[in-house]
């Protein structure tokens, strides 16, 4: 896949530009180009990236969002948004999405629980990925002992009961985001780590590795400027599929109290809140909206990911489809 | 076949050692004094002392650890500082409820997974599949504790308020007692954990059939004129078992943690409703028992795994 992305574009493109007179412009598209027009062509997909790109600018324009209602997101507004009898008021026209059990806004703690997802969906995404990358690349790069001793410490993290682990860190150290962040890193980084391994373990055989090596080329160098831009795009599909599973561990944490301390809005804090009591029985607002921005978040990086897989490799699913349908008539 | 268990039985203990290590040596660097929490916060410093040295809490690390470990290799996993009951008691008494949930949860994942990746590998394009594929991307995205807030309140709420009882709030009733308010109990925990986890079944079938079923072998079966029954079943399915065993195995070894949250979610009083507890009470014994029972469900599911891997496919032995 897109091994000769690093050849010379350049002299591809001189090349062009000389011939670009009189004959007809043949404009020669990378693999990630490519794959990348097949995404564009894929509406659901396209849905998927929008709403993301929706969620970003709603949880980095929070503030507005609090601005434009006058609430706060921890502020409790015990007059306005609860009942003379203490019950969360449903969505009116002071507060879109209702109120919650404390007299809080549910749509600014939402705009809020945003950036809590998202940052910690995608910074542990990438920091796992990183960490998985590097391991398997060596693992894959290497082989031998190394890759034994990798393999199994690979076999190791993945035999750990890692939401058991997560709750004797927890009672140890106390909830935070950091300690969130790093049990999710450290329980994902093995399932991208397991197919950078094997896409290693076969581009190590391939001619253009023997070439650079029979040019003088060291380890490191073949590492980085051979292998890891072949691994290009398998790594981001591999991350954004990482993405939706880290914002459910996050709200998994958060739900079980043991990820983001209240009053800080999360998401999965606020199913918590809900929750707790069975307020939610009473008052569906508080669940139904933290738990549509939620699965909306999880489905659009789901979708997304989907998306970048079979643009990647369109052939894998049409070609067993193509099959199957001539078996079928035939 | 002897050497291959052998290899794998080694890796299970050495598996089990770095997790109780990993568990013991974070409890002893933690801060806070499990003393306070047996005595009580208003105990003088004698008694603190005098509990320390019945724990056997003032013994350097090495000893404390490897009492503990020659302790907990014969099932003994040291008494709940809270009520000082013994910590296997207290988990073997929860164990029903989460085997109970579990036990129901794989049956009706497989049974709602599987077939939709047949249904779905065998009519791939048409409206069938959609809806499939709709199921396996709602099913992967939903968490768990979303769809179980959001059954309860439509089958156990908006029935209740209308006038009648469908489901109970949550809760559970002995199976020995009577199965049928066991089954009726439990059937929304079921449901939860099973919609949420069918769907890696659904495209796990699917796509492995879609691939058998181009094969060589499946057109021959077929062009020997066998029913498309017997063909897909028989023949496709055989192929489709090994990565399906493989991927039961890593559920289900995983489970005793994952249902932490079903368990949260319809008050069920599991093992893992113990731990969670244990967490907020400060009870380090119970909170390393439970991994500690984790880790060993995790490695006993990985060694039937293999076991079943080897009688399916006779390459791996």
């Amino acid at each position: 896949m897109g091994q000769f992305q690093t050849r010379s574009r350049k002299a591809a493109t001189e090349a062009q530009t000389a011939e670009a007179e009189d004959a007809p412009v043949v404009v020669q598209r990378s693999s990630a180009s490519l794959t990348f027009r097949r995404l564009a062509h894929d509406p659901a997909s396209v849905i998927a990236f929008m709403f993301i790109i929706a969620l970003v600018a709603f949880a980095v324009g929070a503030p507005l969002v609090e601005a434009w209602t006058g609430h706060g997101p921890i502020e409790q507004y015990r007059e306005t948004a609860l009942s003379p009898v203490g019950l969360p008021v449903g969505p009116n026209a002071e507060f879109l999405l209702g109120g919650d059990q404390l007299g809080r806004d549910v749509l600014v703690r939402i705009a809020y629980g945003a950036r809590v997802s998202l940052l910690v969906g995608v910074l542990a995404s990438l920091l796992a990925a990183t960490i998985g990358v590097t391991v398997g690349m060596l693992a894959g790069y290497f082989g031998g002992w190394v890759d034994v001793v990798l393999g199994r410490l690979m076999d190791l993290v993945m035999s750990v009961p890692f939401l058991l682990c997560a709750l004797a860190l927890v009672s140890v150290f106390g909830p935070s985001l950091p300690l969130s962040v790093s049990v999710i890193v450290f329980f994902s980084w093995t399932t991208i780590g397991r197919v950078i391994r094997a896409e290693t373990t076969s581009l190590v055989r391939r001619e253009f590795v023997q070439a650079s090596r029979s040019l003088g080329a060291g380890h490191g160098y073949i590492l980085l400027r051979d292998i890891l831009p072949n691994l290009a795009l398998t790594i981001i599909i591999y991350t954004t599929m990482l993405i939706p599973n880290a914002i459910v561990f996050e709200a998994t944490l958060s739900y079980l109290g043991m990820g983001i301390v209240p009053p800080t809005p999360s998401w999965g804090g606020m199913l918590a809140e809900a929750g707790a009591n069975s307020i939610y029985l009473v008052a569906w607002w508080l669940v139904v909206f933290p738990g549509l921005a939620l699965l909306a978040s999880t489905l659009a990086f789901n979708i997304l990911g989907d998306g970048l897989r079979d643009a990647l490799d369109p052939s894998a699913r049409g070609r067993a489809v193509l099959r199957k349908k001539k078996l079928t008539k035939g | 076949m002897i050497a291959f268990l052998i290899k794998r039985l080694t890796f299970g203990v050495f598996v089990l050692l770095s997790l109780s290590l990993f568990v013991f040596f974070l409890f002893f660097v933690a801060p806070g004094d499990p003393a306070r929490v047996v005595a009580g916060d208003k105990a003088p410093e004698a008694q603190l002392q005098q509990v320390r040295e019945n724990l056997g809490l003032d013994r350097p690390m090495p000893e404390q650890y490897l009492r503990f470990v020659t302790r907990a290799a014969q099932g003994d996993l040291g008494f709940s500082y809270r009520n000082r009951q013994p910590v296997t008691d207290l988990i073997m008494r929860r164990i029903p409820v989460t085997v109970s949930l579990v036990f129901g949860g794989v049956l009706f994942w497989l049974a709602l997974g599987v077939p939709i990746g047949i249904i779905s590998a065998r009519n791939p394009g048409t409206w069938k599949d959609r809806l499939g594929q709709v199921f396996i991307l709602l099913g992967l995205s939903f968490p768990t504790f979303v769809l179980g807030m959001l059954a309860l309140y439509t089958l156990y709420f908006l029935p209740r308020t209308a006038g009648f009882t469908l489901f109970p709030p949550g809760g559970y009733a002995p199976f020995l007692e009577n199965p049928a308010k066991w089954a009726w109990h439990l059937a929304l925990p079921w449901t939860t954990l099973a919609l949420v986890v069918a769907a890696i079944y659904a495209r796990l079938t699917r796509g492995q059939l879609l691939q058998v079923l181009g094969e060589d072998y499946i057109r021959t079966a077929r062009a020997k004129g066998l029913t498309e029954r017997r063909v897909v079943y028989r023949h496709g399915m055989r192929a489709t078992l090994t990565p399906l065993v493989t991927q039961l195995g890593a559920d289900i070894a995983v489970l005793l943690g994952g249902v932490i949250v079903i368990e949260q979610v319809f008050g069920l009083q599991g093992v893992g409703a113990l731990a969670v507890q244990a967490v907020q009470n400060q009870d380090r014994p119970i909170i390393i028992g439970v991994v500690m029972l984790g880790g060993l469900f995790i490695v006993t599911t990985n060694l039937i795994v293999d076991l079943l891997y080897a009688a399916l496919d006779p390459r791996v032995r």
